[in-house]
């Protein structure tokens, strides 16, 4: 248990230092090819953080029985039965966001995010950090997702939500999906320069 | 793999699909066939009544899926020496799908009714080309970008890549096929798709490094290590997913994961002939590493919305 954060610290840790889609880069399909409006980020993100959670909390509890050598089978299977769970229940629940998501719902099972989290992990910790390490891996990922969707529906439909707050559309190239690429770029050039002045401001004073 | 063979029994297999239909009409309408977009074209076996055969109310078309939306006939072109009518729609015709015609009066008959469709070969070669092309599985549907963007550093790394995707693809494709055809639908069990395919995925992955490594070890040593990467790839799950939704047959489901493996490697190839020469280029600190290699990609993702809209047949 060479765990020695608190649960704040690890629920932080996935938001920020190890963001899963701008830090780590991983999971990177969902962020460039649904996030068009926050709405459908945030239907991802939270199929993502329930998946993670629950995966990350199975793994954990059963971890003593998992023989080392088919552990990526078991993870494999634990992810595929969580996001079958996930799935059926949006598409009885909420068939009209479920339809705009498309495949990308059933894609979740092959996010290298989950596997790794689950190997790094909710394989070696308790069930209580696990819990928390999934929760904010999850976050991290809803974020992320959230965060470029804003960006694109701003800018592309000049709207929040589907409301219109700024009245005109200012590049409707965002909304296209070829876009989701340049955005992603952008915005990760934009965090490395942030980043990268925040780093040299420090290292001056 | 035999491909002449399977051209063979497709083939074998396409006769006996459409000698019913061929067979109803084939005394009087020699072939059908789709024209321009809006267009389908009748060849008479002898020289037909303009009257009758050109008058729009004697048809009825429909798509043969959705038999209650008849389309629009805006009029029957009769050519001069009476053996061919065109059918001139409003709107385009999907020529993907097969349309039933029933025409009245041709010949003396009450009825006659006939279906027309694509060639079913050139069909396959549409599924295929749509994979490989317009419906790139990197640039126009967004999959596979965690291993795209991990192994477009070299070209050799990325054609190894491409290949053994192509191979676990269409392996785990057509196994997908199978155990949804015969096991899943059949025990009405599709709510275990997901975990049926990513298994089998996983299977093909482990049988193929298996195989690999006892038959070709030079292969294996060059081609090995990607095979780790395949599993936590998108694309590989998405081909049966695509196949159970569409409920493809055998070689529709063949032609899509020979597509999608195909476009991976074109995508990866392109991508890793830009990613050397960008190795030289003077990129602003800030961009360098995965910012420019998105924006790359995104430019790509822009050339290959040209293809939309590409028909071949």
């Amino acid at each position: 248990m060479a765990n020695d954060k608190n649960n704040f610290q690890l629920v932080a840790n996935g938001i920020l230092a190890e963001n899963p889609i701008f830090k780590l880069a991983l999971s990177m399909c969902p962020a460039v090819g649904i996030s068009t409006t926050v709405m459908n980020g945030f239907m991802l993100g939270v199929a993502v953080l329930f998946v993670q959670v629950f995966s990350s909390v199975t793994i954990s509890v059963f971890k003593d029985y998992i023989h080392p050598r088919i552990r990526i089978p078991t993870y494999t299977l634990t992810i595929a039965t969580w996001v079958t769970v996930i799935d059926l229940s949006l598409a009885a629940a909420l068939p009209e966001a479920y339809a705009k998501m498309g495949i990308f719902v059933k894609i979740i099972v092959a996010f290298a995010i989950i596997t790794m989290r689950l190997e790094m992990f909710a394989c070696k910790e308790k069930v209580s950090s696990s819990f928390w390490d999934g929760l904010g891996m999850g976050l991290g990922f809803l974020v992320g997702m959230v965060v470029i969707g804003f960006v694109r529906e701003l800018l592309g439909s000049g709207a929040i939500l589907g409301y219109d707050v700024l009245g005109f559309k200012p590049l409707l190239f965002f909304i296209l999906p070829s876009a989701g690429f340049f955005v992603v770029g952008l915005m990760m050039a934009f965090f490395n320069y942030i980043e990268d002045r925040y780093k040299r401001s420090k290292g001056q004073k | 793999m035999n491909v002449k063979a399977l051209y063979t029994v497709l083939l074998a297999a396409l006769v006996c699909f459409f000698l019913p239909a061929a067979g109803a009409a084939a005394e009087v309408i020699t072939d059908k066939s789709f024209g321009e977009a809006n267009e389908i074209v009748i060849d008479f076996a002898a020289p037909m009544d303009p009257a009758t055969v050109g008058n729009t109310d004697n048809y009825t078309v429909y798509e043969k899926d959705d038999p209650d939306i008849r389309l629009q006939l805006d009029e029957v072109i009769v050519a001069d020496d009476r053996l061919s009518a065109t059918l001139v729609f409003a709107d385009a015709l999907n020529t993907t799908q097969t349309h039933i015609v029933t025409a009245e009066g041709i010949s003396g008959r009450a009825e006659e009714t006939f279906a027309v469709a694509q060639s079913y070969l050139g069909y396959l070669f549409s599924v295929l080309i749509g994979a490989l092309l317009i419906k790139n599985f990197v640039f126009t549907k967004y999959l596979g970008l965690c291993v795209f963007f991990g192994t477009s550093k070299r070209k050799t790394t990325a054609k190894g890549m491409g290949v053994v995707f192509t191979l676990v693809m269409v392996t785990s494709g057509l196994m997908s096929w199978f155990f949804y055809q015969f096991i899943l639908k059949p025990y009405h069990l599709t709510f275990l798709q997901i975990v049926v395919f990513i298994g089998l995925t996983s299977l093909t992955v482990q049988a193929v490094d298996t195989v690999l490594r006892k038959v070709n070890p030079v292969l294996f040593n060059s081609f090995g290590v990607f095979l780790v990467l395949v599993i936590a790839n998108c694309v590989v799950i998405a081909v049966p997913l695509i196949m159970a939704s569409n409920e493809y047959n055998f070689s529709e489901t063949f032609m899509l994961s020979l597509g999608a493996g195909g476009g991976f490697l074109l995508a990866l190839y392109l991508m890793s002939s830009v990613s050397e020469r960008m190795s030289l280029a003077r990129i602003p600190p800030s961009f360098k590493g995965l910012p420019i290699a998105f924006i790359v990609a995104g430019q790509f993702a822009m050339a290959f919305l040209g293809f939309s809209g590409l028909k071949l047949f």
